[in-house]
């Protein structure tokens, strides 16, 4: 039984520092703030899901603290996390911050400028 | 929805007053017996049966966890290729869902989908832009959208 709750755990922990990881080399490999914002949003919410889970099987499984406090933070993160990639690109896109050369259609600019002329 | 399930609750509270033992079983027997009665009487609400809604609710959710899944695995794939051969591109996404929270729902499912990010709702809500960032997966990208979360959302939200 210990054997099954350690496995778990370490697997869950193993995933979150996985995609961790994942999240700090996109963000220093992709070549504009949209891209990275897909590293951002996606990666990060997984990576940081994975650790709280396994700190949570941790505590239920070996110490029997079944602890609500950390599912309610992966609730929030669930919650949270695409709205922060959304808002953080809307931002940049609506201050001006030109995509990398290598985009090769955008909707967007004709709807921006509409209504900036408003 | 939310009356039916208020009903089942005060059918399982009568219950348990009737057997006049105030514990957590004579509430669960209560609120079985409650759903027998309003699944006897389910004629006479005008909306559906709330477990329908729920069983919905339910398969969005591991929908939601699915797709944050996969799109973990293509970032990951992204990430790790020697050469960067992105090609990005925003794109436009009509939607026909009307409410607020669907919307919302709609975009935080994109956003969490392999491949693409929602930057902008259009003033009139009809319109989302959609940053991907393949431009070759767009077309497929679209129509699993349509068809599979908007799908799974208006079966939430129907009455």
């Amino acid at each position: 039984m210990t054997v099954i709750a350690n496995t778990l755990i370490v697997f869950t922990i193993l995933t979150g520092l996985i995609f961790t990881v994942v999240t700090v080399i996109g963000v220093l490999r992709f070549p504009d703030v949209y891209t990275r914002a897909h590293a951002a949003s996606k990666s990060a919410t997984l990576g940081v899901i994975g650790i709280l889970l396994g700190t949570f099987f941790h505590f239920w499984l070996n110490e029997g603290l079944f602890s609500i406090k950390l599912l309610l933070g992966i609730l929030f993160l669930f919650i949270t996390a695409p709205i922060g990639g959304h808002l953080l690109s809307r931002a940049a896109y609506l201050s001006g911050v030109k995509p990398t050369k290598h985009t090769v259609g955008d909707d967007l600019a004709e709807v921006v400028k509409q209504s900036k002329r408003d | 929805m939310a009356f039916q399930i208020l009903l089942n609750f005060f059918i399982a509270l009568v219950w348990m007053f009737l057997s006049s033992s105030l514990t957590v079983t004579s509430f669960v027997v209560g609120y079985l017996i409650g759903f027998i009665l309003l699944l006897m009487m389910r004629r006479f609400f005008t909306v559906k049966l709330y477990t329908r809604r729920l069983w919905a609710a339910i398969k969005l959710t591991l929908l939601f966890i699915k797709e944050l899944i996969m799109s973990n695995l293509s970032v990951l794939f992204l990430v790790i290729r020697p050469k960067l051969a992105i090609q990005p591109r925003i794109f436009a996404l009509p939607t026909d869902l009307k409410h607020d929270w669907e919307i919302t729902l709609l975009s935080s499912l994109i956003t969490l989908t392999p491949g693409t990010v929602v930057m902008y709702v259009s003033d009139d809500q009809k319109v989302l832009y959609v940053h991907a960032i393949d431009a070759g997966d767009v077309e497929e990208a679209v129509h699993s959208i349509k068809n599979t979360f908007e799908k799974a959302i208006r079966e939430v939200s129907r009455p």
